[in-house]
């Protein structure tokens, strides 16, 4: 669903319309326990943070000032749900990510120098190469150390504005842009990593 | 080929802020300028530009219970609650 359609159904139910309410509902309920398994790994929590968060979202809808502004709003109630939820150690731990973990190796080859990174020419015409790597994509973010998860989802999946995600996870935008590189550098080389694997490279 | 790349550690640092253009103007224009006379930073480039598009087509594949009746009619009071029509 688009951001208008959901700032539409969120100014309908401002207005009192029922009709918008099951679409709101189950849009935003799978959201976030889309959401939440990525960040929780768990079913059953993604299962019982959305059933919570849907509560407060509308419990706190008279709250919502600019129905465009719906799912940042909603993002930020489901992550404080998820975080009280949250069981540490469920994915990869902690740690910082650097920017030269991520450069590519370089050679000095005959017309200058080359970097070795897998051959990435197919992956926008190659329909079945995509859904193999969009199931990696999955796999490779839950691997990632938990605040550039965050990040990543924030930007990339749900598609926030850099400024929209530093309100939600009450960051700075210069720490959510860092972040966002380095994570999206984690998922390249990890999908680097696949395709050469699967022999394309 | 007399192309300068020592800059493309300059490009490796701040790809995601040219792809999302976000870089102030200048700056944006620098690495524009080297990145069309620079095949490894094209390469490196375009394999982190699929990267975003996968992670944006991206649907996990569980999906949730449907929501009980219960459930659902606890959401709907909450709402009623708070658009005043108890
Ligand atoms: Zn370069």
């Amino acid at each position: 669903m688009l951001k208008a359609e959901e700032a539409e159904l969120a100014r309908r139910l401002l207005g009192g319309d029922e009709a918008a309410f099951e679409p709101f509902m189950e849009h935003f309920r799978r959201k976030i326990f889309h959401h939440t398994i990525l960040m929780c790994g768990n079913r059953e929590d993604a299962e019982e943070v959305a059933q919570e968060a849907m509560l407060k979202v509308f419990g706190k809808l008279d709250q919502l000032h600019d129905p465009e502004q719906v799912r940042p709003w909603v993002f930020r109630i489901a992550r404080n749900e998820c975080l009280m939820k949250r069981r540490k150690s469920v994915f990869a731990p902690q740690r910082e990510l650097s920017l030269e973990e991520f450069r590519p190796a370089r050679e000095e080859g005959e017309n200058g120098p080359r970097i070795e990174i897998a051959d990435w020419t197919d992956v926008p015409g190659d329909a079945l190469l995509r859904e193999e790597l969009r199931s990696q994509i999955g796999q490779a973010i839950g691997e990632l150390p938990e605040t550039y998860r965050a990040v990543v989802l924030m930007r990339d999946v749900e598609e926030l504005t850099t400024e929209e995600t530093a309100r939600v996870l009450e960051i700075s935008t210069d720490l959510v842009k860092q972040r966002l590189h380095r994570g999206r550098l984690a998922l390249r080389k990890s999908l680097d990593e696949y395709l050469r694997i699967a022999g394309r490279g | 080929m007399a192309h300068d790349h020592t800059k493309c550690g300059d490009v490796f640092a701040l790809l995601s802020e040219y792809l999302d253009v976000e870089l102030p103007p200048e700056a944006c224009e620098q690495i524009r300028e080297h990145v069309e006379g620079c095949a490894p930073c094209v390469e490196f480039a375009e394999s982190l530009k699929r990267t975003v598009e996968l992670c944006k087509e991206y649907e996990p594949e569980t999906m949730p219970k449907p929501v009980s009746a219960a459930a659902k009619a606890e959401l709907m009071a909450a709402w009623r609650k708070t658009s005043g029509r108890v």
